[in-house]
């Protein structure tokens, strides 16, 4: 996530089909979801989804609860049966295959560790369902336990380790019989923010080490966005938009994923002109926004503008040279992260928009402050234009 | 680590808690420990006919020198009468017999009864718990009398026998061990299902979705899972059933012939029939060693397992 700076503001604009390295053409996905469908009684949880992932990925879905993301994952687990649809791995239908016998694992969001059984005989409790002889399992487990660090916890159980312990060990159980797809839901929840986010990066150098497809289910944004290299945000039982973080946050399709991922002002307005490098956006309390719109749009239309915070420019004196769009306000609140702060501007149309900046400095020569009048600005390319 | 608080005493506590502390303390000293010592002190008196039916009585009045008298006047002859009687052991044996078949049966029974429950609908459950628990709610000596109607030459039972054909004359019920079994299995049901009920469905469904995400099949799975964890809920519904069982008294009497002697008969007549206070008492105490004992040493074996966990 890029925070721009007060004088040169560096906005990027993602460029399409450089992010696709992992889909050739030839290739077949891992797992296909095709047209699932999913319903408890008369309630829709998941409705006609169509869903490839390719091998290698590190897959998020992301979405607010209830949004089906759950019931995806154990559908593709098998403890759930879908009503309607098929869902493929390596290109063979699942059907009715039960959960036992398919060719992927999950890690609990409670972890669902066996109490009664050590750490060591809870990494090893695949394997030996496998049959597999006493020292390979012996040596797969000790391989494991390197792998998470966890080799002076062997033999503990599951009620003396600690929640990141334990969270190591669900891990580790879950990769014992090296699962096409590891499914991962809610891995981190229950884990404090710092630690976190020291694991998701362990679970990201795992996955590149490993090379293992990794399906996420989170309802973090910022953990999708950091683990991820594409992320499906699903709303009620659909998905409404796939690409990699990038692409997801700079060019959301639809005010509720813009809205979703990251923080947004959404200004509502009506079309009034258009060209291919200018279009004029006529907001609801009269502002004028000139844009680049990156779409086909008939003037007239209803259109929602959708600018992140770090993107606006905000100072406390008119700029030298006005730039297209600038706006005045006061600040009526002041959001103090410490890396950067978040500026609510109620401008004089009336609006509120909310600014970030980057507190690139430790002490700022004049900081702006609570009731000050205030120039806000943005580059024509800093916005998207949303249909929907 | 999260399990080491549980254990470790709360400092600085205040007068108050202190004294909350000490209630269930006082409750076991009054209640059992005050009591026991009198059946101890009884066991070890002789019997006479006198009133009460023993000697020698405690009597503070009489000092040092009486309390000294009194002790000597103590002895384990009623113990050695125990020992030397094939009776009393073949009582004791019987008893622990039957105790030990008859929970047998209920843990094999109450299982599955309890499995059913804690997989039913939430809704359902309460109504199905509530059904277990219902016989309570009538008398147990009208339940074990109804019993007898059922088990006799005529009753229910036997018509139904003889009606389905399975037998073409009634067959003896009563006055059997298989009435004893019957009576005892069907009394002691809730003891074992509650317990067991409690702890399947206190289990994390997770764990079983675990278990196959892992490659088990179902029937493995309760091999390996949820068997060894309900395995405190086995322990508590044996241990409800076993020990009452071994001195119970009731039920093999009315149900029970005179081949199906357990030690609570024999507690009994010497009680009541024969008037012989200190032997009863006596036969209680062996009863009460007899019970206490491996319960002792399997909670001090847990502890151990627990520790060496740590």
């Amino acid at each position: 996530m890029e925070a721009s700076n007060c004088f040169i503001p560096p906005t990027v604009s993602a460029s399409s089909g450089s992010t696709h390295r992992l889909a050739s053409a030839a290739q077949i996905p891992l797992v296909q979801f095709q047209a699932v469908s999913k319903r408890y009684g008369q309630l829709p949880a998941v409705e006609a989804l169509t869903l490839d992932i390719y091998q290698g990925e590190f897959f998020a879905l992301l979405g607010p609860s209830g949004c089906g993301k759950t019931t995806l994952l154990r559908l593709l687990a098998g403890f759930e049966r879908p009503t309607a649809g098929r869902i493929l791995v390596d290109g063979e239908d699942l059907g009715d295959t039960p959960p036992h016998r398919r060719p992927v694992n999950m890690m609990f969001q409670s972890y669902a560790l066996f109490p009664h059984l050590t750490v060591e005989r809870n990494i090893a409790f695949g394997l030996k369902q496998e049959g597999i002889p006493k020292n390979d399992i012996a040596r797969r487990v000790a391989e494991l336990l390197a792998l998470v660090r966890l080799e002076r916890y062997a033999g503990r159980k599951p009620d003396q380790l600690s929640g990141g312990e334990r969270q190591r060990v669900a891990l580790a159980r879950s990769l014992a019989k090296r699962p096409r797809v590891l499914l991962l839901d809610e891995p981190m929840a229950a884990l404090d923010k710092k630690l976190r986010q020291d694991t998701q990066f362990e679970l990201m150098e795992l996955q590149a080490k490993l090379g293992t497809t990794f399906l996420i289910v989170t309802h973090d944004q910022d953990e999708a966005m950091t683990v991820a290299n594409r992320i499906a945000v699903m709303e009620h039982g659909r998905i409404a938009q796939v690409g990699p973080p990038v692409e997801i946050y700079e060019r959301p399709n639809s005010r509720y994923v813009a809205d979703f991922i990251g923080e947004v002002n959404i200004i509502e307005g009506r079309l009034i002109s258009t060209t291919l490098e200018r279009a004029l956006i006529v907001t609801d309390s009269g502002g004028h926004l000139a844009i680049t719109p990156g779409v086909d749009l008939a003037p007239g239309a209803i259109t929602w503008v959708a600018l992140r915070p770090e993107k606006l420019r905000i100072a406390a004196e008119p700029p030298r040279q006005a730039p297209e769009n600038l706006f005045v306000g006061t600040v009526g609140e002041i959001g103090y992260l410490g890396n950067m702060s978040v500026y609510k501007v109620r401008l004089d149309s009336g609006e509120v928009w909310k600014a970030a900046v980057a507190n690139t400095t430790r002490h700022a020569d004049r900081p702006i402050v609570i009731g000050e009048r205030v120039w806000v600005s943005f580059d024509c390319d800093a916005t998207i234009v949303l249909t929907r | 680590m999260m399990g080491e608080t549980a254990g470790r005493p709360v400092e600085g506590r205040s007068f108050g808690a202190r004294v909350i502390v000490l209630v269930p303390y006082l409750w076991l000293a009054a209640f059992f420990l005050g009591p026991f010592l009198i059946v101890v002190k009884i066991s070890l008196s002789q019997i006479t006919m006198t009133q009460p039916p023993y000697a020698p009585l405690f009597d503070a009045a009489a000092g040092w020198e009486g309390f000294k008298a009194f002790l000597a006047a103590l002895s384990l002859n009623n113990y050695a009468t125990l020992a030397a009687d094939p009776l009393y052991l073949e009582a004791y044996l019987k008893s622990l017999e039957v105790a030990a078949i008859s929970t047998a049966m209920l843990l094999v029974l109450g299982y599955p009864t309890a499995y059913g429950i804690a997989r039913a609908p939430r809704r359902l459950q309460a109504v199905l718990v509530m059904l277990v628990i219902l016989p309570f709610w009538t008398s147990f000596l009208i339940r074990v009398y109804a019993w007898i109607n059922i088990l006799q030459h005529d009753g229910l039972l036997n018509q139904v026998i003889v009606a389905l054909h399975l037998a073409d004359h009634p067959l003896t019920w009563l006055s059997t061990d298989t009435a004893v079994f019957i009576g005892i299995v069907y009394s002691y049901f809730p003891f074992m299902v509650l317990p067991l009920y409690s702890t399947l469905e206190r289990m994390d469904a997770a764990l079983f979705e675990a278990a196959a995400d892992l490659g088990c099949p179902p029937w493995k799975t309760f091999w390996v899972v949820t068997l060894p964890l309900s395995r405190p809920g086995i322990v508590a519904g044996v241990l409800l059933c076993f020990i009452p069982i071994v001195g119970e008294f009731v039920i093999p009497d009315l149900l029970g012939g005179s081949s199906t002697v357990m030690i609570g008969q024999t507690l009994w007549t010497e009680f009541f029939a024969n008037r012989d206070w200190p032997t009863a008492s006596a036969v209680a105490i062996v009863l009460l060693a007899l019970l206490v004992v491996p319960i002792v040493i399997y909670q001090h074996q847990q502890l151990r397992e627990l520790e060496r966990g740590r």
